[in-house]
């Protein structure tokens, strides 16, 4: 099993570190390939190596005492997918499940802190990769907590509806509308569909209570 | 006939992430062209936009009302 140098310089936090140190680091790795559907990671267990995506597509993933799941986010090649875990010492915050065939680098804890600790500036890539991460979530805090994006898809379907009998829209293209991620529109979707306003009906949005939408779209307006 | 997601084969680039995470095998790869097969097993979960790197793949949704 031989880790890629060129995967591994392509990953944040050691994008643009000179070689010796890139295959100094390399010899800390192990690879881990994962089958569609398995779950890579659970909630609240203790997390012992930091895992890169190097290719597939790995969702992420918490699950309401009621075993409603909430995706957070689907991870795709270069994202870390639980380094909140490792650097803080707590449990996984989140799950990560295989939605395909999956490769994931991983390095042990302890091996990542002797990294740091012999590779300063690797820290320091390390910091602003984690930076942006918090900035993500910020944005992510800011769309749920201010935007009101279930009010704003409200406006976009009643918007949509009133321009011709036959407007199609697609989960992305409500997000654009809306200045969100996409994930926050599916989101929005099933609480407007808790509230009884709409139903998924496949690949229909059956507005069933154009009032109640309406009122909800009004909040934003 | 049930519909089914849309593909523009302009900007597919056959990576084949969408085969590998329909769950209901309802995509396959024929001949470099992506083909969605067995559309009634299609539950229309929009996986396979979510994951397309390329936009190529989309699930659009129709809007329409019932109430009134």
């Amino acid at each position: 099993m031989v880790i890629d140098i060129t995967a591994l310089s392509k990953l944040s936090y050691f994008a643009g570190l000179p070689a010796p140190e890139l295959e100094y680091a390399r010899q800390s790795f192990f690879e881990k390939n994962v089958p569609r559907n398995e779950v890579i990671f659970i909630e609240e267990e203790p997390a012992d190596s930091l895992y890169f995506l190097v290719s597939g597509v790995v969702k992420l993933f918490k699950t309401s005492a009621q075993g409603k799941e909430q995706i957070i986010s689907l991870a795709r090649p270069g994202d870390v997918l639980n380094d909140i875990s490792i650097f803080d010492g707590g449990p996984n915050e989140v799950s990560a499940q295989a939605v395909s065939t999956v490769a994931l680098y991983g390095i042990k804890k302890d091996r990542l802190e002797g990294l740091m600790q012999k590779y300063p500036q690797m820290t320091g890539r390390i910091v602003r990769a984690l930076a942006a991460h918090t900035r993500q979530l910020i944005t992510l805090v800011e769309d749920l907590s201010f935007k009101h994006v279930p009010g704003r898809v409200a406006k976009i379907l009643l918007q949509t509806v009133g321009t011709d009998g036959n407007q199609r829209l697609t989960q992305q293209e409500m997000a654009n509308m809306a200045g969100t991620a996409r994930e926050v529109v599916a989101r929005s979707l099933k609480s407007l569909e808790e509230q009884q306003l709409i139903k998924m009906e496949r690949h229909n949005i059956v507005i069933v209570d154009k009032k109640g939408l309406q009122r909800l779209a009004e909040e934003v307006a | 006939m049930k519909r089914m997601p849309e593909i523009n084969m302009q900007q597919c680039n056959l990576c084949g992430l969408c085969v590998e995470v329909c769950k209901c095998g309802a995509i396959v790869i024929q001949n470099q062209v992506i083909v969605f097969t067995k559309a009634e097993l299609c539950g229309w979960c929009t996986i396979c936009e979510a994951v397309c790197p390329t936009g190529a793949l989309t699930c659009p949704y129709e809007i329409v009302i019932k109430d009134e």
